[in-house]
């Protein structure tokens, strides 16, 4: 018996129990969007397409090693790009693992990057109807996230405000590489909204807005690129910290998707030294860093750190809080985290399934 | 040292005898000191466009900002904190008695956008640590400050340093024009790696871009803590685009790092580097071992609520401990008291941190250390 095959077994046997907070839904072409959009913005979308702020109109900066960044079994049999079939989604990954709740992140044209503001509220407001329409009403299994372009802060309330009622959505999408950093001012009426409308604010790898990825210029290689995402979530919520975001509005609830995990522990450490040395100049904040992050951050757990030794990755988990973790798979692209093999660590079925399901769970309560 | 017992006196300032500082920042008192050094075109340009009245202080490290000078360490009438050889020998040279200390000069000159006067400064800026510094203190070795900008004044500027080997190191901001690793520095990094100079990136930004990837944040502590972010980005810049590949005998010192983010930078790149290094086939080894075998990392600041746990956990997760390097970062306000390393470090560690790894680092340390014990 091979190895493969063991492993099937002891998976099989564990009954998986998964909520993913991190599907990617994709069209299967962008006319799907047609009937959300006016009129203006179809003819708009096919004259001038996306138009943000870097060197290419309709490809990534720093082109994947994968078509699509995806899974190279994830593409349908019937034609279109992964992530764009339901029933293979429902095969492939839903049924297959367990997943019993399921969050969509839809990342087509980055509408909260666009520069034209009017067209991006306008993509936001007609994929947050197509989730709706296309996905959740068809698969009681997923649930929808309300897309903002955050970058017209009018807008975006309006549109968290009308969708809030609607039990399809779950939280609030917002793009870390916003014009401005996240926690200045400009953005607070959505972080507002969010707690009225008791929602949290997810903030997936995502958007683009001009400043190089990292302070010192811009990468050549993929390689690089992928790695800054990790850099990227760390100034994010170092601003959310600092610019009193946490401090001012004690209900608002982050996740963090798809930022990796390793950094954590040193980033609120860090925040916090230099906060003790420099704290006369941001006396709003009235608590230690690592403290706001404790008590209103979450994170996912895709792509998961895989440390050489299993009790670095516990030891990391216990730093963090093992109740901040929400277990995500990325689905379809490249990096997809399977949840039974995901973590390498020795975990109790207790742990297995607070990690799965019930960090989750709680966090995203009765929705 | 098997058995040896823990360094738990690591307060006493004697502890540190013999050490060496990797980390002393002297301060320009003003650009009217580098007036004997400059040509007669670059004084008239001084004088007509009254450059000498401009504070080139970086806005990396505002002269007045709390962790930019340690209270007991500021100077008498507003003079500008680590300007002072006499005082520098007070608070550090002669109290903790290192057997070297290597001086970072942190100044405007790096980040001139014009690269002619960038490098007329940088080199008037060498000259005048010769004079004002390495000359009247035996102790004390220097990192040869350069426009990075300019690729070829750059390797005019370390050529013209090569014979003296008080300059141990060539200085670079951690954030500059352009990524680290990219080959338009390559010739920089062929010649350090021949005069066996090690690349010292320091931690600071020309501002050329907003500090992250997120735009420019309102506070300068947002700025401060962006600086470890910032390394981890050059790292694995310098690793993807080959720079250790191509200089099998280079090493890079990461000055002011904050040093804690280097665990989770190391599985995220080794994890990174699997899926897709296709992309890059001259990185044949996992970015961790490259960090192990090119990269040291001064030990102020360690970002952690307990500074020797933290220094152990790094030891066992990089399975190394000849990644740190003792620093003072002189007058920046790291530590108190005398606490240049935290108790609990086993006396062994102790001797590779205050001294040990740093000779394998700096290859003109370890020969001037020989040549001391011969004389002696």
């Amino acid at each position: 018996m091979s190895i493969v095959e063991l492993e099937r077994g002891r998976a099989a046997e564990a009954k998986l129990r998964v909520i993913d907070c991190d599907i990617h839904p994709a069209m299967t072409s962008w006319t799907e969007v047609h009937p959300y959009l006016a009129r203006q913005w179809i003819e708009h979308l096919s004259v001038y397409g996306s138009h943000l702020r870097h060197a290419f109109s309709e490809a990534l900066t720093h082109p994947r090693m994968s078509p699509d960044a995806a899974r190279v079994d994830a593409y349908p049999e019937e034609g279109g790009p992964p992530g764009s079939s339901l029933e293979l989604m429902r095969t492939q990954h839903l049924d297959a693992n367990g997943v019993e709740i399921g969050m969509l992140i839809p990342l087509r044209w980055n509408p909260g990057s666009q520069r034209n503001l009017d067209f991006g509220v306008a993509l936001t407001q007609a994929m947050n109807s197509w989730q709706v329409e296309r996905w959740v009403k068809n698969e009681p299994r997923l649930r929808a996230s309300i897309l903002v372009a955050q970058e017209d802060t009018t807008a975006s309330v309006a549109e968290i405000d009308a969708r809030a009622g609607d039990p399809s959505f779950t939280q609030i999408l917002v793009l870390p590489r916003t014009d401005e950093p996240l926690g200045r001012r400009r953005y607070w009426p959505i972080f507002e909204a969010a707690v009225r409308n008791d929602l949290p604010i997810a903030i997936h790898v995502g958007g683009t807005n001009g400043h190089p990825s990292t302070g010192g210029g811009w990468p050549s290689y993929y390689m690089e690129e992928h790695h800054a995402v990790a850099q990227t979530m760390q100034a994010v919520l170092t601003s959310l910290v600092f610019e009193g975001v946490f401090e001012r509005l004690p209900k608002l609830r982050v996740v963090i998707m798809e930022g990796g995990l390793g950094w954590i522990p040193s980033l609120s450490a860090r925040m916090d030294k230099h906060w003790l040395r420099l704290r006369s100049e941001v006396p709003h904040l009235k608590r230690p860093p690592s403290e706001y992050v404790r008590d209103q951050v979450w994170f996912t757990t895709q792509p998961m750190e895989e440390p050489g030794r299993a009790a670095h990755l516990m030891d990391l988990f216990d730093r963090i809080g093992c109740d901040r973790l929400l277990f995500s798979t990325d689905y379809p692209h490249w990096d997809f985290d399977d949840p039974r093999h995901a973590f390498k660590a020795p975990l109790s079925e207790a742990q297995r399934d607070q990690l799965l399901y019930r960090n989750a769970q709680a966090f995203y309560g009765s929705r | 040292m098997a058995g040896d017992p823990q360094a738990t006196d690591a307060g006493r300032p004697a502890k540190y005898a013999g050490a060496i500082d990797c980390d002393l920042h002297p301060a320009l008192p003003g650009m009217g000191v580098l007036l004997p050094y400059l040509d007669d075109y670059w004084r008239e340009m001084v004088s007509v466009r009254a450059l000498d009245r401009l504070n080139l202080g970086l806005t990396s490290y505002p002269q007045n900002a709390p962790l930019s000078c340690r209270p007991d360490w500021k100077l008498e009438r507003d003079q500008k904190p680590g300007s002072s050889l006499e005082a520098m020998q007070v608070h550090v040279l002669d109290r903790y008695q290192p057997r070297f200390g290597i001086l970072n000069c942190l100044y405007g000159a790096q980040v001139m956008h014009s690269e002619d006067m960038a490098a007329v400064l940088c080199r008037a800026t060498n000259d005048w640590i010769c004079d004002a510094w390495l000359s009247r203190d035996p102790r004390l070795r220097a990192s040869i400050v350069i426009a990075a900008h300019n690729t070829e004044l750059a390797v005019a500027e370390i050529e013209r340093r090569a014979d003296d080997l008080r300059f141990v190191q060539v200085l670079m901001l951690v954030s500059g024009e352009v990524t680290l690793g990219r080959r338009q520095l390559w010739p920089i990094y062929r010649l350090a790696e021949k005069l066996g100079l090690p690349i010292g990136v320091h931690a600071g930004s020309a501002y050329r871009y907003a500090p992250t990837a997120v735009g420019w944040p309102s506070y300068y502590v947002e700025d401060y803590v962006s600086q470890s972010a910032a390394f981890e980005n050059q790292l694995q810049s310098m690793i993807s685009e080959g720079v250790f590949a191509k200089f099998p005998d280079l090493k890079v010192v990461a000055i002011e790092s904050g040093l804690t983010w280097l665990s989770g930078f190391v599985w995220r790149a080794d994890k990174t580097w699997k899926g897709v290094r296709a992309e890059v086939p001259w990185v044949t080894r996992t970015p961790s071992e490259i960090v192990r075998d090119h990269v040291r990392f001064t030990v102020q600041p360690v970002d952690a609520p307990d500074e020797a746990e933290a220094i152990l956990r790094l030891i066992e997760h990089l399975n190394s401990d000849e990644l740190f390097l003792f620093s003072t970062d002189y007058p920046h306000w790291q530590f108190d008291g005398d606490h240049v390393l935290p108790d609990g470090l086993s006396g062994a560690l102790f001797c590779k941190i205050t001294s040990e790894n740093a000779l394998t680092t700096y290859p003109r340390l370890a020969k001037a250390d020989r040549t001391m014990e011969i004389s002696v």
